[in-house]
C-alpha cells in the first residue's frame, strides 16, 4: 500500500471493483454520501415545506424519488435515508443540519453501508433467490428494506435493469459473496 | 405466512418479530394505586385463545414499525393489520 492513510473501499481495495458474471454486472460504488433524516415529533410538517424548498424530494412508503443533487428513500414513518454526490457533498451533514436546523435529526449514516450496483437484464430472476421482496411486482422507484443472507439490506430500483444493494459495511464481504453466488446460479 | 403491512403491503413473516399479545401495549400507570396487581397481570397474565388473537409485531428487518395484527391462531388466517402507533392514538395515547 502506498499510501497507509488512503482510505479503503468497503471490500477493502484502493479502488471499488467491478465485475461481470454471465449477463450479470456488480459494481461497488463509494459515489454515494448517505444522511438520515428523522422529522422531530410536532415539525413533520415544517420538515416538508424546508425540504420542497431545499430540492430534497421526501418519497412515501416504500419508494425512492430523484431531484437534481438529492434523492431520498422512505426509512420508515416520516424517516428518510438522503442520497448526494460524495464528491461535493462528502460532509453531508453538515450540509443538511443548517438547512432543517431543529427541525429534524440528522445522522451521518455514508460509512455504515456498502453500496452494490447491479445490472442484469431479467434482475427478479437472479433477485428472487436472495430475498423474498416480490421485485417483479415493484417497479421502478421502488426501494425498501429487506434480508438478504441474513443481513438486513435496502433495495433499491433505480431502473428496469439496475438496482442498487445498501448493506452493512461491516458484512460487506458476506454480501459480495451472497451476490455473486447467486449471480452464478442465475446466468 | 404473508402479513399484509398497512404501508407496505404484502411481506413475508420471516421479517418480522413477534411479540405477543397486544394487550401488552395497555402498560399500567406505575403511580397509580393497585398498581402492584396490576403490573403482575400485566407482566404475567396471558389469554391463549384458540381463534382470533390481536398480536404485536415487529417489521424489524423492514421499516421497524409496531404493528397489531389480528390472526386467527387455529387456521393463522390474518383479518386485520394496523399501525400500532394508529391504536394507540385512537385509545388517546402518544400523540
Amino acid at each position: 500500500m502506498a499510501n497507509p492513510l488512503k482510505s479503503l473501499t468497503p471490500l477493502g481495495h484502493d479502488a471499488p471493483i467491478t465485475e461481470t458474471i454471465g449477463a450479470v454486472t456488480i459494481t461497488e460504488n463509494t459515489g454515494t454520501a448517505l444522511a438520515s433524516l428523522a422529522a422531530r415529533l410536532g415539525y413533520e410538517v415544517e420538515v416538508a415545506s424546508i425540504a420542497q424548498t431545499a430540492a430534497i424530494p421526501l418519497p412515501g412508503p416504500g419508494r425512492i424519488e430523484f431531484a437534481e443533487t438529492y434523492a431520498a428513500i422512505w426509512l420508515g414513518p416520516e424517516q428518510w435515508m438522503i442520497e448526494a454526490p460524495f464528491a461535493t457533498h462528502e460532509d453531508i451533514t453538515a450540509i443538511l443540519k443548517p438547512i432543517f436546523t431543529e427541525t429534524a435529526s440528522i445522522t451521518e449514516q455514508t460509512d455504515a453501508w456498502v453500496r452494490f450496483d447491479i445490472t442484469a437484464p431479467d434482475l427478479p430472476a437472479l433477485f428472487e433467490r436472495l430475498f423474498n421482496y416480490d421485485l417483479r411486482r415493484a417497479g421502478v422507484g421502488a426501494a425498501t428494506r429487506t434480508v438478504i443472507d441474513h443481513l438486513g439490506c435496502y433495495v433499491i430500483r433505480r431502473a428496469d435493469t439496475e438496482v442498487s444493494i445498501l448493506g452493512p459495511r461491516s458484512s460487506a464481504h458476506s454480501l459480495h459473496h451472497a451476490l455473486t453466488t447467486a449471480a452464478k446460479a442465475t446466468f | 405466512m404473508i402479513i399484509n403491512h398497512p404501508l407496505l403491503g404484502p411481506r413475508d413473516s420471516q421479517e418480522f418479530v413477534y411479540l405477543g399479545d397486544a394487550a401488552l401495549i395497555h402498560r399500567p400507570d406505575g403511580m397509580a394505586d393497585g398498581s402492584l396487581d396490576k403490573f403482575i397481570d400485566y407482566a404475567y397474565l396471558r389469554d391463549n385463545p384458540a381463534g382470533e388473537h390481536r398480536e404485536l409485531w415487529y417489521h424489524e428487518q423492514g421499516d421497524r414499525s409496531w404493528l397489531v395484527v389480528t390472526r386467527n391462531t387455529v387456521t393463522h388466517e390474518i383479518t386485520a393489520v394496523e399501525l400500532a402507533r394508529d391504536v394507540a392514538r385512537r385509545e388517546g395515547r402518544s400523540k
